[in-house]
């Protein structure tokens, strides 16, 4: 099972976290930090699992991340599951994103958090796979998008207000990375 | 086009979203979000209604400020608003919120639940989707109460959608795993089960999860699952990498649902079914094959996902265990992988090797890989990887390697990180005693670890090396060498002093000879350390010096003048001023004998599980470990602390104890079973007063019957004196023999090959007996066998009086007759002459051993001989109880193995028969048949 999935920056600002089991929610800031700390003093070509923080259920319990230009991607699973299947799982819902945003960006996970929450549920439920097929999660996506436009009353104008904060910003131009198989932008973000 | 359009956002959440980000300290992003907080409070608790736009807007600012660690108490009302509401976007919000921000508020749940009833019955898929979403995250005992019946029917269903059959899957298995009595799979069982077989690839892989929780806890329910696993499996290995389409990641078919596939099977024994398994190992064989063949992709992902499927089937391999030629290619396959260049490869390679390494198919094939993996263990660069290569040592260690292996994990101690240290300790003190041959080795590796990494060395560790060294006669002149020269370097940790002092105490008589050691010298250097020490440490130091003082009489004026010292007797720590003033005022009362008496060398431990053992498992985390085993292990601990901290002076402690209670009394060692009742014996003549109030001692009865004229010569045996010995087989004290005149009582105690006996002798009459006189011999070739002592004994025993004797008794080699105990007295002028058989019988020397059922039943193998091997079956006299066979054998002095015996009916006892002139182990098996209440006894011995 997964117990938990975490996503935050090199600085370790959580972009995204979803608990399957509960936690009270000074113990997931605890976690978060934990999980940062173990994580980030790590090199890059070190191996991809660790054993788990001592918060989040002891030695049966393993840190399986990846790390991708700015944000690290973090699956605290027990050990019913593959540590490489989780792996592959994380890339799948990477690879989601990056489709789903078209070359995503930490700014895309800031500012539409929500979405990444919807595209995480057609991947994870409850700890648990749903989904592994991308062109299935994608349509899935594409279906709540079309719902949405149909409910329609969301003028077009905030998305101006995105791009000009966007683009405020930054101070400098984002440059694309190659990473595996997909694009990641990585704007220099001042930490805050 | 991408799938989310950036566009429709909302236009106030990503104002403050940014604002949030131009904050240039915490202080001000802590403003902003409390102005937000107050503003978002205000809106909600408004007068005006807001529209579902406004609403969503605020409870996604709470969604970010809550990502930001922020506790959020407020906003669910809303949030139940909008999940109740029509609209997609206004039902998914609300349904994020209230998974994200648990609340178990029972009325709130109840709203929800209400929602979720309607979206459930909708028919709209969507809407069925987001509240099985939310059952399945929220998973609340209530909820459970209100959809664990409807779930199993919309899962089963025949029209129900894929995507929502996937949703209602683990929606369920949340549901079991929080409320199992709350779901009731029975009818459902057949079709949940052959949801295996679904068209639908995202069905599959969604029940799976369901079905292999279910399959772990109801086994045989399940079982069916298997032949359909292995059909699904099969059809997936054999299938080109493009049959599955949209399954296929990075040109391998469906590796997610096969790695599952694969876990469900192992919560099954191999198929019983030959043609199921038949086709179960090809699956295997294909799988390990393709590892074989050339890659179809460079990319990561493609061996990824091939080996997550490879590491799945040899994990299968190793549960089943039944393949032999399927274990060694798995070996062979995890032996590439510890050399790959891929991290990740190398640290499940070893990862899966630790668990081959226990089956005995492969733990030779394991070994090979030593050099490979001490290798990993020097050099890699990874913490994770490392820590994985140093359990496969010690998973791999056995007699054979365990000096090379045990040489290697001292040497990686001295650089390894501070995480696995300790654990690393625990592991180099039990590999160290499991396959110590020469002791002298085994206390290098110990007081080498203490040097390496003294602060990660805990108690249990160098208590046991304390208990071995005192138990085994052979390396104590060693141990005390090496750690007085240990001792010598200028900084040396707190636990060596310890250790150090503990063993100079006992043994630095050994080293004494010698005018580098000599006990000035050896005094001098253990007190060069005392100011440096804790509390607890200088407490033992104390009893070292008493000890000393016994030990080197040349060394006690200038230990008294350290104990007189006012650092000493006036210390404030309470402790240790009462044992400097208690220790000086032993030392300078007490005539050397009693000293002797009371400082004699500690009596051996009872050998047991060694508690380091325990420490293991209890590091490895709860669930390797029983509450049992835990308590077990503290309990020990607690033991060996007061053995510890003893240190020998338990008679001198205890009587002052009563005067002055000591805030430490476990410190004495009082609440200690075994080692107390062992060393009352060898305190001698001190506690001989008490014994004797214990014999038995009748009011005078005259005896009017005259005895028949005796000769002079000793008498031939009772003719009942073997049934008397046959009743002290099993026990040590009691009434010996009893007539008219006399009474006889006995107390024993043996340790290892000696024991010492007291007779105490009644006369039960008012009329002095007079020339009183006992002998004792060993007839025949006893004689060579057993050496007796017999301390003389009062020739005048007076009426209603009785006297004690203490016979000494040391076991050379095995025996099979008794000595013989002739008493000869004079009662009213009649000369009384009788012989007794003393109850000294070979089982008295056994040591009891523990051992696990695994070793046990290796050794029983192993004694296959006919001299080795002795059964007996007979009729039970009694009528059978457990506990009072197991005192039984308690009392014939072997270690009664529990849980040992697959058979609970029977009992296994497994000990060591100490001789000078040899060890012997025995095991024994007791099978009890009730029907015909015959008892047939195994008994090997080698």
């Amino acid at each position: 099972m997964i117990k938990a999935i975490l996503i935050f920056n090199n600085h370790g600002k959580p972009r995204l976290i979803r608990f399957y089991q509960y936690f009270a929610e000074d113990m997931q800031q605890q976690i978060i930090r934990e999980t940062f700390h173990l994580v980030s003093k790590r090199d890059d070509n070190v191996c991809n699992f660790l054993e788990g923080g001592s918060l989040i259920g002891g030695s049966d319990y393993k840190l399986i991340y990846r790390h991708y230009a700015t944000l690290y991607f973090v699956f605290c699973v027990d050990s019913s599951e593959s540590e490489l299947g989780i792996l592959d799982l994380i890339q799948v819902f990477v690879e989601t994103l990056d489709k789903c945003f078209e070359n995503v960006c930490e700014l895309d996970l800031i500012f539409h958090m929500d979405k990444v929450h919807y595209i995480l549920q057609e991947v994870v439920m409850g700890g648990m796979v749903l989904e592994t097929n991308m062109n299935e999660i994608v349509a899935q996506v594409e279906l709540q998008n079309r719902m949405e436009k149909s409910e329609g009353g969301l003028s077009g104008a905030p998305a101006r207000a995105v791009s000009a904060v966007k683009n405020m910003n930054l101070p400098e131009i984002p440059r694309n990375i190659n990473i595996g198989d997909i694009n990641i932008k990585v704007p220099s973000l001042s930490p805050f | 086009m991408p799938a989310v359009s950036k566009g429709d956002g909302m236009r106030g959440l990503a104002v403050f979203i940014s604002d949030i980000r131009n904050c240039k300290s915490k202080e001000a992003e802590i403003k902003r979000i409390n102005k937000e907080l107050a503003n978002i409070r205000s809106k909600f608790k408004g007068d005006k209604a807001l529209d579902g736009y406004s609403k969503k807007k605020y409870v996604c600012k709470l969604l970010f400020i809550f990502l930001l660690g922020h506790d959020i108490d407020f906003g669910h009302m809303e949030a139940v608003n909008l999940l109740s509401s029509n609209k997609y976007t206004e039902k998914q919000i609300g349904y994020l919120f209230i998974s994200v921000l648990v609340n178990s508020n029972s009325e709130l749940i109840r709203l929800i639940n209400n929602a979720i009833k309607n979206d459930l019955s909708s028919r709209n898929p969507t809407f069925m989707c987001l509240a099985l979403h939310c059952i399945a995250n929220v998973g609340s005992r209530e909820m459970a109460e209100a959809f664990a019946g409807e779930i199993p029917r919309i899962l089963v269903a025949g029209d129900t959608m894929d995507s929502v059959k996937q949703s209602a899957a683990l929606c369920l298995l949340r549901l079991y795993k929080t409320s199992p009595d709350l779901v009731l799979m029975g009818e459902w069982t057949s079709r949940v089960v052959h949801l295996l077989n679904d068209q639908h690839m995202g069905v599959v892989t969604a029940a799976i999860s369901l079905i292999t929780c279910l399959s772990q806890k109801n086994p045989d329910e399940f079982k069916t699952c298997v032949s359909l696993a292995v059909s699904r499996l099969s059809r997936i290995v054999s299938s080109a990498s493009t049959d599955l389409q949209d399954y296929t990641y990075y040109f391998v078919p469906a590796p997610w649902l096969s790695c599952k596939l694969l876990r469900l099977l192992q919560c099954y024994p191999p198929p019983e079914d030959g043609a199921v398994k038949g086709r179960l190992v090809e699956c295997l064989e294909t799988i390990l094959n393709k590892a074989q063949e050339p890659p179809k992709s460079k990319k990561v992902q493609h061996s990824n996902a091939k080996n997550a499927i490879l590491f799945e089937a040899i994990s299968l391999i190793i549960h089943y265990d039944s393949e032999p030629n399927l274990l060694v290619r798995a070996c062979n396959q995890l032996g590439q992988f510890l050399q790959h260049r891929e991290t990740n490869l190398r640290y499940l390679a070893l990862e899966s090797m630790c668990t081959l390494a226990s089956s005995e198919f492969s733990h030779e094939a394991v070994k090979t890989h030593i050099e490979t993996v001490i290798n990993a263990l020097k050099t890699e660069r990874d913490v994770s990887v490392r820590q994985r290569a140093a359990d496969l040592l010690y998973a791999m260690c056995d007699r054979s390697n365990a000096k090379q292996i045990v040489a290697e994990m001292l040497s990686y101690l001295e650089t390894a990180d501070y995480s696995i240290r300790e654990e690393m300790v625990l592991k180099v003190a039990i590999l160290a005693e499991k396959y110590a041959v020469d002791y002298s080795w085994y206390v290098d590796t110990i007081l080498n670890l203490i040097r390496i990494a003294g602060d990660y060395v805990s108690e249990e560790v160098w208590y046991r090396v304390i208990q071995i060294v005192i138990n085994r006669d052979d390396v104590q002149g060693y141990a005390a060498k090496t750690v007085f020269e240990a001792l010598q370097a200028p900084a040396c940790h707190e636990n060596m002093v310890k250790v150090g002092g503990y063993i100079l105490g006992e043994f630095g008589n050994l080293i004494a000879g010698d005018p580098r050691s000599s006990p000035l010298v050896q005094f001098n250097l253990l007190h060069s350390k005392f100011h440096l020490c804790s509390v607890p440490t200088r407490a033992l130091l104390l009893s070292a010096y008493i000890k000393f003082i016994n030990l080197f009489p040349e060394t006690k004026s200038t230990i008294q003048e350290v104990l007189r010292s006012d650092s000493q007797i006036r210390n404030s720590d309470v402790e240790l001023q009462q044992r400097a003033v208690e220790y000086l005022k032993l030392s300078s009362i007490a005539s050397t004998d009693v000293l002797a008496t009371v400082l004699e060398e500690m009596p051996p431990f009872p050998e047991r599980e060694s508690s380091i053992l325990a420490k293991l498992k209890k590091k490895k985390g709860p669930g390797a470990v029983s509450v049992n085993e835990l308590e077990e292990g503290k309990r020990e601990g607690g033991e060996l602390n007061g053995g510890g901290e003893r240190g020998g002076d338990n008679s001198a402690i205890a009587t002052s104890n009563a005067s002055t209670p000591s805030p430490s009394a476990d410190l004495l060692g009082l609440r200690a079973g075994p080692p107390v009742t062992a060393a009352a014996p060898s305190a001698g003549s001190l506690l001989v007063d008490v014994f004797s109030e214990a014999g038995v001692n009748d009011d005078g009865f005259l005896s009017s019957a005259p005895p028949s004229v005796v000769s002079e010569d000793p008498a031939p045996p009772l003719p009942e004196s073997n049934e008397l010995l046959n009743k002290f087989v099993c026990k040590n004290n009691g009434v010996l023999f009893e007539n008219q005149l006399l009474q006889i009582g006995i107390k024993s105690e043996y340790r290892q090959n000696l024991g010492r006996m007291y007779l105490f002798y009644g006369n039960k009459t008012s009329v002095q007996f007079v020339t009183f006189s006992t002998t004792v011999t060993c007839p025949g070739e006893l004689q060579s066998q057993l050496n007796v002592q017999s301390k003389p004994v009062e020739p005048l025993i007076e009426g209603g009086a009785q006297v004690q004797q203490v016979i000494n008794i040391e076991c050379l080699t095995d025996f099979s007759d008794a000595p013989l105990l002739n008493i000869k007295f004079r009662y009213g002028g009649a000369l009384q002459n009788l012989t007794l058989k003393l109850p000294v019988t070979i089982n008295k020397f056994f040591q009891p051993t523990e051992m696990a059922s695994h070793d046990f039943f290796q050794r029983w193998k192993q004694l296959s001989l006919p001299q080795q091997e002795a059964q007996k079956i007979f009729k039970a006299n009694h009528a059978m109880d457990t506990e009072v066979l197991k005192a039984k054998l308690l009392g014939l002095g072997m270690a009664l193995l529990e849980n040992v015996d697959p058979n609970p009916e029977n009992f296994v006892c497994a000990g060591v028969i100490q001789t000078k002139a040899q060890q012997v182990g025995s095991l024994l098996r007791l099978e009890p048949k009730r029907a015909s209440s015959d008892v047939p006894i195994n008994r090997a011995q080698q």
